[in-house]
């Protein structure tokens, strides 16, 4: 079989892509290994809703039409979503349709999948971000009678022994999982590395307003000084459950769970941890504080001072005096440990040699440093919501546009540039707070809403 | 680039070398591997002295300008001597060390005029471990408390942020509060 572009994956990002090229008339087809919103649909806990709101859930062509804009769309919800949109486009997919391999022929690429054979000129990953759990090697240390679990894995708290958790990662997953499984009547140990504090909402609106509406999900991967960074900030520390509560660590220690840094190690059945988590809190509350300065500027410029709730600043987060380095789990009773620690996508069947030497594919912006191949979907691919599904419809747009000159065998295709500065303000007040303080950018990376 | 950037600021650390390093070696991850080395002589009772002179980096072979040594000792409270220093003192003197340096490298590349920078580090212990009074109490420091006082031309929060990434990317700060491997062999 034969087609002009081959994408591979259907969920927002695929869709997107399809939807972008359609506009222009490329023969594409989709290829998805399960439904359309596969991963959305089989690789979620069941009370996960998207960390955003659903007005900002924007794909080309298609936006949120319902009753409820600032609410978070559960999973069968985004699920439904996507499979509305996917029939409104109609996106040509190809279901229960896994690629095997991606290989390079002389005219483009040879794409074996469970269904037959495909070639194509061009080939679009979109397989996700978040295909698998990042399980750190000391977890090979953990002692038989406790339960080892990772974020794909767990459901809900039924799944888990009654005893103590230890959840590792205090991302948004990490938050999230500890909350839930304490409200279970589980004792939850959440071990705290680097992670981003955020409120959920600030001056009477949702964050993601703020981050929006200011430009700083806009900021563009070839506008920032450290991206290799950026591409790898943990995700904010957001909910969309609770009704616009913040869930931070105060939030966590107030209903029981204890805090305790980064898993350093696991020893004859005792879990170390790291003597960081002060200044881990610290870094935390510093990158927030930030975020928020350059959010309050950009209101005073915008002439919103009158109009929003005056600036507020949050409690610094509170960590007892000597948190606990060493616990030894059976005496502690904990039974089971869950790995939050994140995730990271699958192309073990591309076949072609663009990997970098710690296994990342080699991209600029997600143009693959192979003629023809193209990537989407993840953190800051080319720019802050690459990863969110608002960011599908930008990226897809100007990657479309190189892949169409491409196909035209136009050989230097130029990307456009990054565009002037509509909010001036925010940018400048961006690129100041690069190069002179906190690492804004990289710290306050899109709470993706794959990043679960 | 802004106003922040064109002030001209000199705390003596060559920021523009340390980011070329940091680009060259990201491209070649080999030559990043370094290995200090320190050679320890016995005096007498509880005294030693430590001499460091070579290390390896870079892919070769290197040396400081100089010898340096340091007397190791306990206090007369702990009927030795007192030659030099504790070795628990040197290792609050090499944390001191490693956060103040990083605290001047983080300032020069924020563009950040440092006037004064004093650390004063306390480090806890309960001599019941060593003296193996009580196998629950630790050998090593119960806590170790570092206090910056630092004069710059910048804001509270400002140097609230150097002192925090200083930490994030300190060498020392990393061996004291994560395990290491030591293994110790006999010649």
């Amino acid at each position: 079989m034969r087609t002009d572009v081959l994408v591979i994956g259907a969920g927002h990002a695929g869709l997107a892509m399809s939807r972008c090229l359609a506009e222009r008339s490329i023969d594409h087809v989709i290829l998805e290994r399960g439904e359309v919103a596969n991963s959305w649909k089989t690789e979620r806990w069941d009370s996960l809703r998207l960390l955003t709101p659903n007005w900002q859930s924007r794909l080309p062509g298609y936006g949120y039409a319902g009753d409820d804009p600032h609410g978070y769309r559960t999973m069968p919800e985004t699920v439904a979503f996507l499979e509305r949109y996917a029939q409104a486009i109609a996106a040509p997919v190809r279901t229960r349709t896994a690629v095997t391999s991606v290989r390079r022929t002389q005219e483009g690429y040879a794409v074996q999948t469970t269904q037959g054979a495909w070639r194509s000129r061009a080939v679009v990953l979109a397989s996700g971000a978040c295909n698998l759990p990042n399980i750190p090697s000391l977890a090979a240390a953990l002692p038989a009678g406790v339960a080892s679990l990772t974020a794909h894995q767990y459901r809900n708290p039924r799944q888990l022994a009654q005893g103590g958790v230890l959840v590792v990662g205090a991302s948004a997953t990490g938050v999230q999982l500890a909350e839930e499984i304490q409200g279970s009547g589980r004792q939850v140990t959440l071990a705290v590395g680097e992670h981003i504090r955020m409120p959920r909402r600030y001056r009477g609106r949702d964050i993601q307003w703020w981050m929006d509406a200011a430009g700083i999900l806009d900021l563009r991967y070839d506008e920032i000084d450290d991206l290799s960074r950026a591409r790898d900030v943990p995700s904010l520390q957001l909910t969309g459950n609770a009704h616009g509560r913040t869930l931070d660590l105060n939030a966590l220690a107030a209903i029981g769970v204890r805090l305790a840094a980064r898993l350093a190690g696991l020893r004859d059945g005792t879990a170390l941890f790291s003597g960081s988590l002060a200044n881990q809190a610290a870094l935390s509350d510093l990158k927030m504080n930030r975020l928020l300065e350059a959010v309050d500027a950009w209101a005073a410029a915008q002439g919103l001072d009158g109009e929003v709730p005056p600036p507020e600043r949050f409690e610094p987060t509170r960590i007892e005096a000597g948190p606990p380095i060493s616990l030894d789990l059976a005496r502690s009773g904990i039974r089971t440990v869950l790995w939050a620690t994140g995730f990271r996508p699958d192309h073990s069947w591309l076949d072609v040699p663009v990997f970098d030497r710690k296994g990342r594919i080699r991209h600029d912006g997600g143009v693959v440093d192979a003629p023809g191949l193209y990537l989407m979907g993840l953190p800051f691919l080319r720019r802050r919501k690459s990863a969110l599904i608002d960011g599908a419809g930008d990226d897809a747009r100007e990657l479309r546009a190189h892949l169409a000159a491409h196909l035209d065998g136009k050989a230097a295709a130029l990307l456009p540039s990054a565009p002037l500065a509509q909010r001036a303000g925010i940018d400048l007040l961006m690129r100041s707070t690069m190069s002179g303080g906190m690492k804004l950018t990289s710290s306050v990376v899109s709470a993706s809403t794959s990043s679960t | 680039m802004t106003a922040v950037a064109e002030k001209q600021v000199n705390n003596g650390v060559n920021v523009e070398a340390l980011l070329g390093a940091r680009e060259a070696l990201s491209k070649a991850p080999e030559a990043a591997k370094f290995n200090w080395k320190a050679t320890c002589k016995w005096v007498s009772g509880t005294h030693s002295r430590t001499s460091v002179k070579a290390f390896y980096g870079l892919g070769q072979d290197h040396a400081h300008k100089s010898e340096f040594t340091f007397d190791l000792d306990h206090p007369e409270v702990f009927a030795s001597e007192d030659k030099g220093a504790t070795p628990v003192e040197l290792v609050l003197t090499g944390l001191a060390g490693c956060l103040t340096a990083g605290v001047a490298a983080i300032a020069q590349r924020r563009n950040i005029q440092l006037r004064s920078v004093k650390a004063t580090l306390e480090g806890a212990m309960d001599i019941q471990g060593i003296l193996g009074i009580d196998s629950d109490v630790r050998n090593g420091f119960d806590g170790i408390k570092v206090k910056f006082d630092i004069d710059a031309d910048a804001t509270q929060e400002e140097i609230e942020a150097l002192v925090a990434q200083s930490q994030k990317r300190s060498a020392v700060f990393d061996i004291v509060t994560n395990p290491t491997n030591v293994t110790v062999s006999v010649n």
